[in-house]
């Protein structure tokens, strides 16, 4: 065997102890958060652990005879879907029952409370002109002026460029006197209805009064308003119920302090949740406050900055547009400029609130009212013996591997069971820690899947020592065979890791529930093989390539050249075969 | 061992190797006979849907003193389907069980309630929607469609378009296979087999670029030398990565093996079988048809170029002449069609050299080999 001579170009081996460093601390981080974070062991799916089942019952909502049908409870059950599962990774079910029913199961060690607030929660959105603003008391003199300044957020208009919004403060006075206030009620009450608010009937809104009439319909609301008490729970939930976005109604809202209440008479609704595209919680940078930051439709933009021009022009308290959910007064904001992409929610938020209701906001309203009708626990659907004997098979399936590696290639398999042995604790680790953070639960297909992984991870070694026994076999001492063996292998694995990786990613972003957690798991063990076998395998090889017993090619260390049939360098034999066709060289950096 | 080391060798070096790609049509016979067997299937046996895709039925008990275990053992006699059993609160049951109507839940409601001791009319009997719904399907049809297209743009780039045809007929032929043998065995399709069928996709596709990447290092240079065929090259670079292939697929299928035979084996039907049947299946498939289907429908692409033909003509025509100068017959077993196939492995005659050789630099460097000891 020749030593490498000196100054032979060959790819530098790089600082192999470096990367094991790196990796080890890697390792130590991931473990040291795990033991922190006091969740040791990945959540487990609803399938191994069991967890929650909730039974929602669709309710009739008067005026909506056949709302209750098929179609309108799986796109529930759809919408449900998403909410508690926005990521498909957290294993929760959604099914429907018999005609009425929906149920939603979501493993053990989810927050079930908050949970239990996503589903039932309808999100019926709209965005309504404000007519009349008081606090929540009920008013004897609609007069009073309200409480506390509202402290109205502004949307930055990204439309435009003008980026003057200040937070104002207006404190939104009502009209003094009765009579005026009346009228300011019909005259805003004959804005246009939105063409999206389905309206069969003729409404008052609808009607292009010249001379505003008294009108029985006003009085009637501004009686209602007058004796409506928003601190009084019973009545906040009864505000408006059963009113068409097409009327205009009362509604209650909490003042923005969120301390106390104030209470509206709102106009027919301009926009819809139809309208909202997509809904984030982001940091008002002037505030500093959680607000829901929402974006229009093409057509929601268009509706939003025709009604934000008409408003712009309006006196306070008539130059706000509230957004109601699901019948409360979420925030009113005044508007002073014309506004058309997007549009802020802010209130008493904190991160998690902002967060579930841009969940809630972007998946859309239900197409039903629903109420909680049963929760209970479930056992798992599976059984504890079925991850037991998974867990089982797996181990022995691992076994088996490393006593095949072992026997085939002796030494060289030390650096590939080091190597499966770091890739495990990654992929444990990680999934571990994914349960706190974005609620990752394992399901019985994504152990099967990681025992799988085993066989891809393996792969890349046993590419790799091919690749250096080639090398060998050209006869070639040790530590060039690495090093040469190195670059080709390299590209093998990334190729062919880059496919499962597309297909991780396609999925991930194409699809919902299930496979969307399975294409997350194939994705994360794909990541990691190539993390593994760039930072690991390959400097545990350069280094190992420098002791006697493997650089040697020590009988037993899966690197001997007599066994592995190299050319010996110097002997005259009759070779008849041909060499690889083409010359052999890999490209070298 | 050792014996298998040297084999390796042999391997690599070409003086041994198995014609894989000239005995073609075989294999393709082969897999054509097994498709059509896994479509006859599906068309006659259908798949067995599962309740996370069709709905079913849905028993709510009062509480019953029997266990999960014990329950499930009646559901599934009582309906011939698989049932989920799942413990509600305190000691009730919900049993859900696949392909179930109206008419045929009163009489499973009865044997259950015999079965578990309870009062038939305290049983609630319901319909259950698929938690596996049209959305989820659907969306994972289009994701499949979508990685399709890309994975045949990327590999139309990375290596050429006939090998990401070649790629995508050979992942074709896995999926087929493997849902038609669940179409034969008829285990109930759950969700679990579904994502045994991901899995596959990607680790079929895998297996197939690992031995693609060898094929095109192999035949970079194909038109400067008139050794050997396009055909012999395929067939030198599958030799050539065997070794791997095969410790791959062991590798891969131990695991999997475990878990059907002995998952799967101790626990009779459940999650565990669907999920490794279709992965040991898929697995399976997709080593054979890396080697056995995508190479060979390269090699049959590639015959099909006039560079190739050409170069194919020059290989011959050499080889004709080498034999009409009364050389020993050195070079390999010519693949062409109309030529008697022997498996002769090159005897080691006295090497004739013939004209200047051609050999790679790195061969002699400094190494103070005799030269001529390599044709």
């Amino acid at each position: 065997m020749a030593a490498p001579k000196k100054g032979r170009r060959q790819s530098a081996p790089g600082k192999p102890g470096r990367s094991l460093v790196f990796i080890l601390i890697a390792l130590v981080a991931l473990t040291g958060g795990m033991f922190l974070s006091g969740h040791t062991t990945p959540r487990l799916g609803i399938d191994l652990a069991g967890g929650t089942s909730i039974t929602l019952e669709a309710k009739n909502e008067p005026g909506q005879k056949n709302a209750i049908n098929p179609d309108n409870m799986n796109t529930a059950v759809d919408i449900i879907n998403n909410r508690v599962n926005g990521l498909g990774v957290s294993e929760a079910e959604v099914q429907t029952q018999g005609d009425k029913n929906i149920i939603v199961n979501i493993p053990k060690g989810s927050n079930e409370k908050q949970a239990r607030e996503q589903v039932g929660t309808t999100a019926q959105l709209y965005f309504r002109p404000v007519i009349t603003q008081a606090p929540g008391q009920p008013t004897p003199e609609p007069s009073t002026s309200p409480s506390s300044g509202t402290d109205k957020e502004k949307d930055k208009d990204k439309a435009t460029d003008k980026a003057t919004d200040k937070a104002t403060d207006k404190a939104g006075s009502p009209s003094g006197t009765p009579t005026s206030q009346g009228r300011a009620v019909s005259e805003a009450l004959k804005a246009d209805p939105t063409p999206s608010a389905s309206d069969k009937d003729k409404d008052k809104g609808g009607k292009k009064d010249e001379t505003p009439k008294p009108d029985p319909a006003t009085a009637k609301l501004q009686e209602q308003f007058t004796k409506l008490d928003c601190t009084d729970k019973k009545q906040r939930a009864a505000a408006g119920r059963g009113i068409k976005p097409s009327d205009p109604t009362i509604a209650c809202g909490k003042s923005p302090d969120g301390k106390t209440w104030d209470k509206f008479i709102l106009a027919p609704a301009e926009l819809n949740g139809k309208d909202v595209d997509d809904a984030k919680a982001v940091i008002n940078q002037q505030s500093g406050a959680w607000v829901v930051n929402m974006e229009f439709t093409k057509g929601g933009a268009k509706k939003f900055s025709k009604t934000t021009s008409k408003l712009s022009q309006q006196q306070s308290p008539q130059n706000q547009f509230a957004i109601v959910l699901d019948g409360e007064v979420a925030s009113a904001p005044s508007v002073n400029t014309t506004l058309s992409t997007n549009a802020e929610i802010s209130g008493s938020f904190n991160q998690e609130s902002a967060k579930d209701l841009a969940n809630i906001l972007s998946y859309g309203a239900l197409p039903l009212t629903f109420h909680e009708q049963s929760v209970t626990t479930v056992s798992p659907a599976l059984g504890g013996e079925q991850l037991k004997a998974g867990l089982i098979a797996g181990a022995i399936g691992l076994a088996l591997v490393i006593i095949y590696l072992v026997a085939y290639y002796r030494g060289l398999s030390l650096i590939a069971i080091a190597s499966l042995l770091v890739s495990a604790a990654l992929t444990y680790t990680i999934m571990t820690l994914l349960g706190p953070t974005i609620k990752f639960a394992l399901n019985l297909p994504a152990v099967c899947g990681a025992i799988v992984a085993i066989g891809i991870t393996a792969d890349s070694f046993i590419v790799f020592f091919e690749r250096v026994r080639d090398e060998i076999r050209e006869g070639r001492t040790l530590r060039p065979a690495v090093e040469r063996g190195w670059p080709r292998a390299r590209r093998t694995i990334l190729v062919s890791d880059f496919v499962s990786f597309l297909a991780a990613a396609v999925l991930f972003v194409v699809t919902v529930g299930k496979v969307q957690g399975f294409a997350f798991t194939l994705g994360l063990t794909t990541l990691l093989d190539v993390v593994v076998v760039f930072f690991f395998t390959k400097p545990l090889m350069t280094l190992m390539a420098r002791k006697k017993f493997f650089a040697s090619g020590h009988k037993w260390s899966g690197l001997d050249p007599e066994r592995l049939g190299a050319k010996p360098p110097l002997r005259r034999s009759r070779r008849t075969t041909a060499p690889p066709a083409g010359p052999v060289d890999p490209k070298e950096a | 061992m050792s014996k298998l080391g040297n084999l390796g060798a042999r391997l690599y070096r070409g003086e041994v190797g198995y014609d894989f790609v000239g005995k073609r049509k075989i294999w393709y016979g082969i897999s054509i006979l097994i498709t059509i067997t896994a479509i006859v299937g599906l068309a006659v046996r259908g798949l067995n849907m599962g309740i996370e895709f069709e709905g079913g039925a849905v028993f709510n008990t009062p509480k019953t003193s029997v266990s999960v275990a014990q329950a499930e053992e009646s559901a599934e006699k009582a309906s011939g389907h698989d049932a989920i059993v799942q413990k509600l609160g305190d000691d009730k049951l919900r049993i859900q069980i696949a392909g179930v109507d109206i008419k045929k839940s009163d009489q499973i409601k009865k044997s259950l309630a015999e079965d578990l001791d309870v009062k038939a009319g305290d049983i609630d009997a319901d319909l259950v929607g698929p938690s596996w719904g049209d959305q989820i399907a659907n969306k994972a049809w289009q994701g499949l469609a979508i990685f399709m297209v890309l994975v045949v743009i990327y590999l139309a780039i990375a290596f050429e378009w006939r090998m990401a045809l070649a790629a995508l007929i050979a992942l074709i032929h896995d999926i087929t296979i493997t849902v038609g043998v669940y179409a034969l065995v008829g285990f109930e399709v759950t969700p679990g087999t579904v994502i045994g069928l991901l899995t596959i996709l990607g680790y079929s596709l895998y297996d197939t670029v690992v031995v693609f990447d060898s094929l095109k290092e192999q035949s970079k240079d194909i038109t400067k030398q008139t050794k050997y065929t396009y055909s012999e090259l395929a067939n030198r670079s599958i030799n050539g990565t065997l070794v791997r292939s095969i410790n791959t697929t062991v590798v891969a299928l131990l695991p999997v093996a475990g878990l059907l035979f002995i998952g799967g084996g101790a626990l009779g039907a459940g999650m565990l079988n669907d999920i490794s049947l279709s992965l040991f299946v898929g697995l399976a498939a997709g080593a054979y048809s890396s080697i056995f289907i995508a190479t060979p429908l390269v090699a049959d692409f590639k015959e099909r170029e006039p560079q190739m033909k050409a170069l194919k003509k020059r290989v011959l025509a050499k080889r004709a002449a080498a034999a009409a100068k009364g050389e020993s017959a050195e070079a390999p077993e010519s693949y062409a069609d109309e030529e008697p196939q022997d498996d002769a492995v090159p005897g080691d005659a006295a090497p004739a050299v013939v004209g200047p050789r051609s050999q790679p630099a790195s061969r002699n460097r400094g190494r103070g080999r005799p030269s001529g000891k390599r044709r």
